[in-house]
Formats: C-alpha cells, sequence, structure tokens
C-alpha cells in the first residue's frame, strides 16, 4: 500500500497539477469503484512548483486509494495561497473557504453539526499561527475529530511573501528580509496543547506524506499534520529553512508510516524494537519504522525532546511525530446523541405546548 | 431626630398600588433575591409591576439598586421619582433619601443612628434595627447578614400590606428541596412584619390592595425566554462567549436543554454548546454548523458584536443561516456594560465592510423574545442569511409581566430551501446559487447528501451561480442584485409592525422594542390633553411597506428610541427615504428605561416650539 518510489532530492521544485479530466476506460478503480479521477478537484490556479498543489495531488492518492466516499468529506479552510487547495481535491465533497485565521471555528462547527462526516482542514502558516493562532490553539483543546493540515511555507504567498511565524530565525526570503524572531513550531505546540495525532512532512516527499494523511483521517480524534510545502515564489531561496533545498536536505523521519487500510491483511513482520504496528479505530493500522530505538511516538515529552534536539542541529524532524489513541473527541465528551444533530427534526427537538404550560406555570 | 421622625409620619404619601419602591443595597449582599421576592409577592397579589435591576458591572462591594414599580392601570415602563427607599447602602445612603418624592417614605437599618444632614423633614423615616435584630435572632454570620434582607421585606408586608400567607408561599417555593432553609427565612419575615407592626402604624397611606390584573400573565425576563425559544426552535448547536448582559440567554437554553433535550433511550444530548475563545470564534462555530445543516446562534452583546463583523459579511455573502442574538448595552467601547440602550441599530443593519444588509427582530417583551427566538431559526433558514434578534439589558435581565410563552404543536420547522438526494437526482445541473424561484433565494445542500451530485464551494469570495470563483464584475453585480432581491422577500417572513387603531390623526408615534413600556402610559396622559396620536411598533427590519404607508398617512411622526444618535430615524431615512420634516426625533440615551414622562414632555415641548413658530400640526 506503500506509494511509489519517489526519488527524493532530484526534482526540487517539482509538482503534480492535474490533468484535465478525462476518464480511460481502463483506468484503475479502487474499493469503491471509483477511480483517481474521481477524487480530483477543480485546475489549480497556484503558481507553477507551488508545494500546496503537491498537498493536493497527495489527498487525491491518498483519498483515492482508501476509498473514502468523496462526498462524505467535508473540506474547509481559511484564506491564503493554501487555503485555496481544498479546490482542488475532491469537487465531490463540500468545500468551505470562510476567512483568515478562523477556519478552526468553522470546522469545529461543522463537526458539531454532523459527526458522521471526514473533515478535512486546510490552512496556511500564517492563516493558523498568526492571525489564527488563537482559533488554532482552541481547537486542538477541543479535541474535533478531523485532519488539521497545515501548508507551511514560511511566508504570506497570497500577500506577496512576507515572512510569516513560522519562519526560522535568520531564515530570509526571496526579497532579503531576515527573520528577526524565533519561530513557532506547529508540531511542539499541537503536541502541547493535546492534539491526539501529530506529525510533519514535506509536499515534494510523497512517500511520506501519503501515509501520514492516511493516518491521521483514519485517526479518531484531533489529527495535525505540519506539512512544509515551498513557496517558489518568495521564499524558496538557499537562505530560506522553508525551500525545497533545506528541506530535502535537513529533514529527518523520526518514524516513518505504512498505512494499511482495514481490508488488507497484515502480513509483514517486524524487527522488534525498531518496527511497530499500531491499530486504528476504524480497523485500519500503521507500521512505524522508528530511526532510533528510543524513539517513542506515544510518549509526549520525548517527542518534543526529539524534536528540539534535531532542531537545535539544524535539522527538521518530519514522520509521525506523536500519537494517543486513548482520547475522547468532542462529541464523546459532551455526550451527544448518535444521530448527527443535523438529523434532528421537529419530533425529536421540540419539547411541545404541554411542557411549555408546566415552564409557565413557574412563573407565575 | 426620633422626634423629627415621629413628627413627619403623618404628612405621608397616600398611593394605593401606584407608587416606586426602590432598594439601595451593596452588591454580592445577597439582597437580590429578597428583593425579588418582594417584586413576585406583589405580583402574586394581581397588581402588574415592572422590576427594574440597576447594577454595577462588578460581582462585590459596589452599590446596585432594585426599583420597582407598581401600577394598577398596568403602565410597566420606568417613572421618575421613589416613593419608598430602602436605603441599605451607607455609600449611596445621602443620593437615596435625596431620591425621594416629597411625601415618600425612607426604610433604614437603625441600629446605627442616622446623620443629621440624611435628614429631611418632607420625608417620613422608618428606622428598623436590622442589624441589631439579625444578632439577636440568628447564629451564624452570614444568616446576619443575608437575613437583614429578609426582614426589610418582612417589615415591608406590613408597611404596605402586603399578604403575608404570598410571602410565606414564596418562601416554600423558593427553597423547594431545600426544606431546612424554609423556617428560618419564614421567621425572619415574621421579625420584620412584627417590628413594624408594633413599632409604627400599619399598613402607611401608601400600599398595597389584592388586584385581578395578573390574571393569566407570567412573570419572566428576556433572556430565559430567549433560550427557551432556542430549544422550541430547534437549535442543537450554541456557541458563546460570556459577555454582560447576554450571558443568560445561553445558561437559560443550557438549563432547558439539561431537562428537555435529552435522548431518553440513552441519557444522551440532542444539544451541543461550546464556550468559545472569543465571539470570532463563537460566531465562526455557529456558521460552521448553520452550514452543515444544524440550527446554530449565539448571544452577544455589542462588544461581541463588533468583534463579529467580518464573519457576518461571510455569512451574508455565502448565504449560510445563523440566529444572533444581541442583547444590546451602553457603547460605545465597553462603555456602561450593565445599563440598557438600542444603540446597536446601524451596526447591525448593515454589518461588517461592503454593501451587507441583515435582518433584525424587535421583541418588545418576554414572550415576544420567545416567539421572535424561535421563529429567527425559520427565517434564518427561509432567507439562508444571519438574522439578529435585538433585545436589551432592560428586556434580557429584568423580569416583566407578559402573556404565557405559547407553542402551536401543529407548527413545524421551516427549513427552507434544501434539496436531498432524490430532488438532485432530478436536477440536470445543480447551482447553489441560481435564483430559480425568481425570489433571490436560492436552493442549497447539506454536505455528505449525494455521492455525485449537490457539492458546491462556499466561500466570502465573490461567486457566480454555481459557486465557482468570479472576478467578472457584471456576475459580481448580479449576485448583489439577488442578495437585494432576497432581502425584499425576506420581508415577507418577518413580524409585520403593530398599529394602534387610525384615528386619522395628524401625529404618530414610531418606536422599537423596549420602548413600549412606556407607551400606554403617554397616550392616557396625552389623551387627558387632547392629543391623540397614532401608534406604530416596528417589529422588524427590513421594514415593511407599511413602515412607510404609516409615515406617509401622517404629517409628524415622533421617532422614540434610546440612543443618542436616532439610528431608527436614520435608518427609516435610508430605507424608507422618509424625509427629515416629516420625523421628529425623542431620544433617551443615560442607560436606563426611557420614560413616559420623559416623552410626553419632549412631545408637549416640541408641539410648543412648532405652535410659537406656526410650523406644524397638533
Ligand atoms: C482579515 C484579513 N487580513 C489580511 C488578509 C490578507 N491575507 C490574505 S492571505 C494572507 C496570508 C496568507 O498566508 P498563509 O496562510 O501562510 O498562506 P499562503 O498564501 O502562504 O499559502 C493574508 C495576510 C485577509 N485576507 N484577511
Ligand atoms: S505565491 Fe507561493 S504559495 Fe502562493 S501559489 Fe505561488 S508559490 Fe504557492
Ligand atoms: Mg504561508
Amino acid at each position: 500500500m506503500r506509494a511509489e518510489k519517489y526519488p527524493r532530492k532530484t526534482a526540487a521544485t517539482m509538482s503534480y497539477i492535474n490533468k484535465p479530466k478525462f476518464k480511460h476506460p481502463q483506468m484503475q478503480t479502487n474499493d469503491i469503484g471509483l477511480t483517481r479521477r474521481d477524487y480530483e478537484g477543480t485546475l489549480t490556479t497556484l503558481c507553477g512548483g507551488c508545494g500546496h498543489d503537491s498537498i493536493s495531488a497527495a489527498i487525491i492518492q491518498a483519498a483515492a486509494e482508501m476509498s473514502l466516499e468523496p462526498h462524505r468529506v467535508a473540506k474547509i479552510s481559511g484564506i491564503g495561497c493554501s487555503s485555496k487547495i481544498p479546490s482542488y481535491f475532491l469537487s465531490k465533497a463540500h468545500g468551505f473557504n470562510s476567512v483568515h485565521g478562523r477556519m478552526p471555528s468553522v470546522a469545529t462547527g461543522a463537526n458539531i453539526a454532523n459527526k458522521e462526516l471526514y473533515y478535512i482542514g486546510v490552512s496556511g502558516d500564517g492563516d493558523s499561527a498568526s492571525i489564527g493562532l488563537g482559533q488554532f490553539c482552541h481547537i486542538v483543546r477541543r479535541r474535533i475529530n478531523m485532519l488539521y493540515i497545515v501548508a507551511n511555507n514560511g511566508t504570506y504567498g497570497l500577500t506577496k511573501g512576507q515572512l510569516s511565524a513560522t519562519a526560522d530565525l535568520g531564515s530570509r526570503t526571496k526579497s532579503g528580509e531576515e527573520s528577526q524572531f524565533d519561530n513557532i513550531d506547529m508540531a511542539t505546540l499541537a503536541i502541547e496543547l493535546g492534539a491526539s495525532f501529530v506529525a510533519r512532512s514535506f509536499s515534494g516527499d510523497k512517500k511520506q506524506l501519503i501515509p501520514l494523511l492516511q493516518a491521521g483521517l483514519s485517526h479518531k480524534g484531533f489529527a495535525f499534520i505540519d506539512v512544509i510545502s515551498p513557496c517558489v515564489t518568495f521564499n524558496n531561496t538557499d537562505f530560506s529553512t522553508h525551500g525545497y533545498k533545506n528541506t530535502w536536505e535537513n529533514h529527518i523521519a523520526l518514524s516513518e508510516v505504512d498505512f494499511v487500510p482495514m481490508r488488507e491483511e497484515i502480513t509483514t513482520s517486524y524487527a522488534a524494537g525498531k518496527e511497530k504496528e499500531i491499530t486504528l479505530h476504524d480497523g485500519s493500522a500503521i507500521h512505524l519504522h522508528k530511526t532510533s530505538n528510543d524513539y517513542d511516538p506515544s510518549d509526549k515529552e520525548n517527542a518534543l525532546h526529539h524534536i528540539n534536539a534535531y532542531k537545535k542541529q539544524g535539522k527538521i524532524a518530519t514522520g509521525l511525530l506523536y500519537i494517543n489513541q486513548s482520547t475522547s473527541d468532542l462529541h464523546e465528551l459532551q455526550e451527544t446523541v448518535d444521530k448527527p444533530l443535523n438529523s434532528l427534526g421537529n419530533q425529536e427537538l421540540c419539547p411541545g405546548s404541554e411542557a411549555l404550560n408546566d415552564i409557565n406555570n413557574t412563573f407565575r | 431626630m426620633s422626634e423629627l421622625i415621629q413628627s413627619s409620619r403623618v404628612t405621608g404619601l397616600t398611593k394605593i398600588n401606584d407608587f416606586v419602591v426602590k432598594f439601595a443595597n451593596v452588591n454580592g449582599s445577597g439582597s437580590a433575591s429578597a428583593n425579588g421576592m418582594f417584586a413576585k409577592a406583589v405580583f402574586r397579589m394581581g397588581i402588574p409591576i415592572s422590576p427594574h435591576n440597576i447594577f454595577p458591572s462588578n460581582i462585590q462591594g459596589l452599590p446596585t439598586w432594585f426599583e420597582v414599580r407598581i401600577n394598577e392601570n398596568g403602565y410597566l415602563g420606568r417613572r421618575e421619582g421613589v416613593d419608598l427607599i430602602v436605603a441599605m447602602n451607607e455609600q449611596t445612603i445621602g443620593k437615596d433619601i435625596a431620591s425621594v418624592l416629597p411625601g415618600g417614605y425612607v426604610l433604614y437599618d437603625s441600629s446605627k443612628t442616622l446623620a443629621n444632614e440624611l435628614l429631611r423633614d418632607d420625608v417620613t423615616y422608618l428606622p428598623i434595627p436590622l442589624k441589631d435584630i439579625c444578632l439577636e435572632e440568628f447564629e451564624k454570620p452570614t444568616q446576619r447578614q443575608l437575613f437583614k434582607n429578609i426582614v426589610y421585606v418582612g417589615a415591608l408586608s406590613a408597611f404596605l400590606s402586603i399578604d403575608f400567607k404570598v410571602l410565606t408561599e414564596l418562601v416554600s417555593d423558593q427553597f423547594r428541596g431545600k426544606e431546612k432553609l424554609i423556617l428560618p427565612n419564614i421567621h425572619a419575615l415574621e421579625l420584620g412584619h412584627q417590628y413594624a407592626s408594633d413599632n409604627f402604624d400599619c399598613p402607611l397611606n401608601l400600599r398595597l390592595e389584592k388586584s385581578e390584573k395578573n390574571k393569566g400573565k407570567i412573570l419572566m425576563d428576556g433572556n430565559t425566554a430567549t433560550g427557551l425559544g432556542c430549544v422550541y426552535g430547534g437549535a442543537t448547536v450554541a456557541a458563546w462567549y460570556p459577555l454582560t448582559p447576554s450571558t443568560s440567554v445561553v445558561d437559560s437554553f443550557a438549563k432547558y436543554c439539561k431537562r428537555l433535550r435529552i435522548d431518553a433511550g440513552t441519557g444522551k444530548k440532542k444539544y451541543s454548546i461550546v464556550q468559545a475563545e472569543d465571539e470570532l470564534a463563537a460566531i465562526g462555530i455557529a456558521i460552521g454548523a448553520g452550514w452543515n445543516g444544524a440550527r446554530a446562534f449565539t448571544a452577544t452583546s455589542g462588544p461581541g458584536i463588533s468583534l463579529m463583523q467580518e464573519f457576518l459579511g461571510l455569512a451574508y455573502f455565502s448565504e449560510v443561516p445563523i440566529v444572533l442574538f444581541n442583547i444590546q448595552r451602553v457603547g460605545p467601547s465597553t462603555g456602561m456594560p450593565t445599563r440598557s440602550q438600542q444603540g446597536d441599530l446601524l451596526c447591525c443593519a448593515y454589518a461588517s465592510h461592503g454593501d451587507t444588509k441583515h435582518v433584525l427582530l424587535f421583541p418588545a417583551n418576554p414572550s415576544e423574545c420567545f416567539d421572535y427566538a424561535a421563529r429567527a431559526f425559520d427565517i434564518s433558514d427561509r432567507i439562508q442569511s444571519p438574522v439578529i434578534v435585538m433585545s436589551d439589558l432592560e428586556l434580557g435581565m429584568n423580569e416583566q409581566i407578559c402573556d404565557p410563552l405559547n407553542w402551536d404543536d401543529k407548527s413545524r420547522y421551516d427549513r427552507g430551501k434544501v434539496l436531498n438526494a432524490e430532488q438532485l437526482e432530478e436536477i440536470e445541473r445543480y447551482g447553489r446559487y441560481l435564483d430559480s424561484d425568481g425570489d433571490g433565494i436560492p436552493y442549497r445542500t447539506y454536505p455528505g447528501t449525494h455521492p455525485h451530485k449537490g457539492s458546491y464551494f462556499t466561500r466570502g469570495s465573490s461567486h457566480d451561480s454555481y459557486a465557482a470563483y468570479t472576478e467578472d464584475g457584471t456576475v459580481y453585480a448580479e449576485v448583489m442584485d439577488r442578495l437585494t432581491l432576497k432581502m425584499k422577500t425576506a420581508v415577507n417572513y418577518l413580524p409585520e409592525p403593530e398599529f394602534s387603531e387610525t384615528t386619522s390623526n395628524k401625529l404618530g408615534l414610531a418606536f422599537i422594542g423596549t420602548t413600549t413600556s412606556a407607551i400606554n402610559e403617554v397616550l392616557d396622559s396625552l389623551a387627558k390633553k387632547g392629543i391623540t396620536p397614532d401608534t406604530m411598533r416596528i417589529r422588524a427590519f427590513p421594514f415593511h411597506d407599511r413602515v412607510t404607508e404609516f409615515f406617509d398617512a401622517h404629517e409628524l411622526v415622533y421617532v422614540i428610541e434610546q440612543n443618542r444618535d436616532a439610528q431608527l430615524k436614520s435608518l427609516l431615512k435610508i430605507e424608507c427615504n422618509i424625509h427629515e420634516e416629516k420625523m421628529h426625533s425623542i431620544l433617551s440615551y443615560d442607560g436606563v428605561l426611557i420614560t413616559a414622562q420623559h416623552i410626553e414632555k419632549s412631545i408637549i415641548d416640541s408641539m410648543s416650539d412648532m405652535d410659537a413658530s406656526g410650523e406644524v400640526p397638533a
């Protein structure tokens, strides 16, 4: 089930843009009879080579391979080049491009209204780490069952290349502006605030990103993926820590993941210590390949320690950074009914006139 | 001093069922429930009352007042001047005693002697040693403090001739489930009653007589009714951020949901309440839920409204239903957080940048708060746009006599134009923003409805009929024009203005919301002077055609409102093109409810000005 091998360090600015719609009769169908085309969106309007287009492509492939029903997904975003991503995948799914920095609240409301859909939130580093940092923190705390992706390019692409709050100290954009401040690391922040699934990846590393997306979608609870997604137009210099060059050279997977959908028999066996199988709530599984024996993604402190230690060496820790399968999501915490709230009607919701008369009597 | 007190007593005002009792207390001293008990007792005696809390933005230690107007005629507005003050706050006692009308009464705690400068010779003093009585009768320090309040209620029952049985029943009702508290409370009432009867000629000339005026009525505050209206209206999602005076809307929703919205089989909840991190998130959550087909609301006040502007524009332009309760308080900025005003009309009518317009509803009493809350969800679903219910602190947080809440079991929620999977099957090509019916209202779909039909991309950026992004100015303008048409259509679903019987008079009064409470009194009083204006109570925005017709039919209309800038008048000018000369503003913006006296005086003054200049009609 792993994605095809992607040659590292070759096409540094490559992205995979959707082809025009055309269904080849012999095109491969997935378990629910859909082809990759059924998971595509509209044609991208982003710059050629933008990392964000690779994220769209990875989501398309991840969803197709998992045989997700496109219409059972809701895509929600804020504002920015990154927030346009939901247009470019799953056109059979409803999408909501909301306002700058406020995707978390809209996603929260949507999720509360109908717990049965998959929710994919897509945001940028400006959207989630600056204007929307408050909302980001609170959606993590509220444990909304969704996949939250930040397409992180260290800059505000849409407003032409200002530094963002995720830009590392000393990182320089194309205009030569240098970051004078310490960066906000969305992944460690998410871990600290109680996210139950936290990963980091790179838009150029499809092999790593796709299984992480699939695991994040299958995970019950708040799944966060910080995807480094270079902005070729404004922040892809040799001095930018969010450019292709630096990311290729310095991203190190703490744990690589294979995703095994529920329907597949799990056959591989792994050497003890370095590999581990984790069964997710929906019956699918992830196989973890750890780069070092003492890396344990279920240990919060340990995860934070490793990420920070790598950062000191100028390295970017990627892969599945943290997972905790024993938390409850908001619906469980609030004990909402099993049926989606948006499906309840008069009968279930209105207490009627008799109850109202009793209430009136308490005000006499 | 006692000589003065004794001698002044004989000159007391004589008034039956028509006076104002004001309680001056210290915030956090436990007076609220005692004062409420007093108001409720008068209500249960069948006499119309209107209680008003005038409280500080503070938890403990600052002055707070509770003013109860008692009026057999059912005048529920505020009235200036106090007939009897219960002066329990040493910080304000000077001002409090000064507020009493000549011939009025001052009940105070005589455990400490009253300073000489506080003595007036035109009022009657009713000294009761509240602290001493409680020290002697009660053990615990908290009881000694709290029961001072109950003791004065007991004394008032003797002074004003409140049916003692009504009071004891109230105590039993209030402490049902906490029976241990009933006896000490009744004892405290008796102590007060006894002391007053033993030391004064009771009842006073100021007193109550049983009446039948409250038959069938209830006594309730607007926010409680609003929260309950949300339960009946089918709201399942509430998101909010605490803000006086809106907090009790969600408190009420939560309270009634716990009772009425629990699934019998599983014990699980048919609702969700999220205390958001701020008002931006609160309205964002409501919009997300509204978009996804749940009935969702948020409740806030001025500062929250300011924060919600961007999202309101999104909901307007992308056509997402949500209900917003604005319990208005005094602005600008933090203003006077615990005082009331109708100051957010303009900022809500056109909330957010660009060309926007929102439906506003103006409830005037708790029954209407209930009705409009429930109805707001139907309207919002029908027109796929925000509906803002414009209550205010006065209505939201004070109890008011009103008709019992009413629900028609035959009514069904109107979820508006929503396509299901079967309907989508029959459609060749679905367009989210297509105006198929020519009324400006398109059809929407909920996420997840159909495997390959009906999905669309919601956005706050310019879009065409198929929800696709566009920068084509013509297409954009078409959408904007459709939204104008939609707002016209919306008027058909809104409560119409309410009119008095037309006397084809030249004069009219136009007003909204809590101003209504003063109107009957104004009319009765003006009628005695031979002035009989017609009235129009506006109940919704955008305005109904009949609003314009009312102005057309009258030579001069007094537009009465509670803000500085005549915002209602501005809206009438903008929307109905009504000429400046046709309208005369009567304004009140000191943070307390507008009074009939103020309205009447403004009318009389303006008429004599006009008489003098020979301009307009009388
Ligand atoms: C309230 C508000 N302020 C400012 C903007 C302008 N704006 C649009 S996108 C953006 C930054 C986007 O950065 P990011 O989220 O990182 O997305 P990217 O374009 O880099 O993918 C800004 C500042 C806006 N749309 N709304
Ligand atoms: S400006 Fe940057 S982020 Fe935006 S589309 Fe172009 S490359 Fe991508
Ligand atoms: Mg960015």
